[in-house]
């Protein structure tokens, strides 16, 4: 078996879109509510989801023989709480102004519906390898989503990117302005909504039959 | 081995947990010293922001040593007592009975006028909130300002700690003509407050631009007897 079989690749690049975790199976939205008014902090909590659910998907599947079924949810509760502590605490000595933005999403991902989701659903059942690549896959799912997101709700919130300007000047003085209710959680919900439209809309398989 | 007997789930969880202490621990002896190291320097930077210095991590420590000419505590009365201010927290100070407190002041050089550094504690919508405002050498005009947040939401209240709120606050005061105490209003853009300086608040970030508002003011109000003295 190659290092992307076919099976792999699937297990890789399904969660982007055909089985994404938040268009489609609706787990971790409220994270993607909380931390999307801007584009920056969207992109740094993709990335630590990312490391987190891979590194715990491999922990959990290296140990999935010798964890007692009645305390599983537990066991995979204290490895993603202790390694987004040590991430917290190797972040914070190496890159102190990436932790000093992550601080409250660090709690976040400990309690990220996606984390665990995969841990009980894949992790426990599979080897290392799929483990870990199920982790990175649905990971950068998460990560997609939040930071399309995170760009619209800038750019029409703020009229920024990455804090800089991106909307002219020239665009205000001709009556533009910045759409507030863009920064506000609820838009989020409403951006999310448009990407699950445009989703569905090309792709039939999504769509329930009447 | 049966995994699902009672004595084998009670084994697995007692040694997962002690494991788990011991490589938390270990992570947070090790980093230790990195940790605090940072967090000396981002106070550093804080202070120097409070100024309009803008520093790096690396020019911190050389550009505080520069600017920094005295520091010292000073207790309710406003007198310079011992003790070294830069491990004086304000927000451990603020829990003890008055007489007990101790004060901490920065006093800068910038070209050759002193500016007096600050602390300021208080409380956002999610955590704590913090910064440093420095005085003119009437200890009553604001010279600079820099606030910092435990985790107020970004793009909202977060942008406190964004420049253009806090120029604001450049040339404001603190005192009123007949010389009490008024602090400086945060009031919601486009109204004014009465009796004192006042300056825009964050829309959208309500809760968190009051806390401001409450902080700059119960802070100041325990530096007042220092600020009176002239």
């Amino acid at each position: 078996m190659g290092l992307l079989s076919s099976k792999n690749k699937s297990i890789l690049f399904n969660p982007l879109a055909k089985e994404n975790p938040i268009t489609v199976q609706m787990l971790g939205v409220c994270s993607a509510l909380a931390v999307t008014s801007k584009l920056e902090p969207s992109i740094v909590m993709a990335a630590s989801v990312i490391a987190v659910i891979s590194i715990a998907n491999v922990v959990i599947s290296l140990l999935r023989n010798t964890i007692p079924s009645r305390i599983r949810i537990i066991v995979q509760l204290v490895v993603v709480a202790a390694l987004v502590s040590v991430i917290n605490e190797v972040l914070k000595a190496f890159a102190y102004d990436v932790s000093k933005q992550l601080s409250v999403f660090i709690g976040l991902i400990i309690t990220n519906c996606i984390v665990m989701g995969r841990l009980e659903a894949f992790a426990l059942g599979n080897k290392p390898w799929p483990a870990f690549l199920d982790g990175l896959g649905n990971g950068a799912g998460y990560g997609i989503i939040l930071i399309i997101v995170g760009f619209f709700r800038e750019l029409l919130g703020s009229g920024t990117l990455f804090g800089y300007q991106v909307i002219p000047d020239k665009l205000y003085e001709l009556g533009y302005e910045n759409n507030g209710l863009m920064i506000l959680p609820p838009m989020a919900l409403i951006v999310v909504a448009c990407i699950i439209w445009v989703q569905r809309a090309r792709n039939k398989s999504l769509q329930e039959e009447k | 081995m049966n995994k699902d007997s009672n004595s084998y789930t009670l084994i697995y969880a007692s040694v997962m947990v002690i494991l788990v202490a011991f490589v938390l621990a270990f992570a947070s002896e090790a980093l230790r010293p990195q940790q605090a190291k940072n967090e000396e320097i981002d106070k550093m930077r804080q202070i120097l922001a409070a100024i309009n210095i803008p520093s790096t991590n690396n020019n911190a420590e050389e550009l505080y040593s520069q600017y920094i000419v005295n520091t010292y505590n000073v207790n309710a009365l406003g007198e310079k007592t011992e003790g070294d201010p830069f491990s004086t927290e304000l927000e451990n100070e603020l829990r003890k009975p008055e007489e007990q407190r101790y004060y901490s002041v920065y006093e800068a050089n910038i070209e050759g006028k002193t500016k007096y550094i600050l602390s300021l504690r208080g409380a956002g919508l999610w955590g704590a909130l913090w910064g440093f405002v420095s005085l003119n050498e009437d200890k009553d005009t604001v010279y600079g300002i820099v606030f910092g947040h435990e985790g107020e939401t970004p793009g909202l209240g977060a942008e406190i700690s964004q420049n253009s709120f806090a120029q604001q606050f450049v040339n404001k005061r603190i005192f009123n003509r007949s010389g009490e105490f008024v602090s400086i209003a945060i009031v919601k853009p486009g109204k004014t407050a009465q009796g004192q300086d006042y300056v825009d608040g964050i829309s959208g970030g309500t809760i968190t631009s009051n806390g401001v508002d409450v902080m700059i003011k119960s802070s100041l109000k325990a530096y007042e007897s220092f600020l009176i003295k002239k």
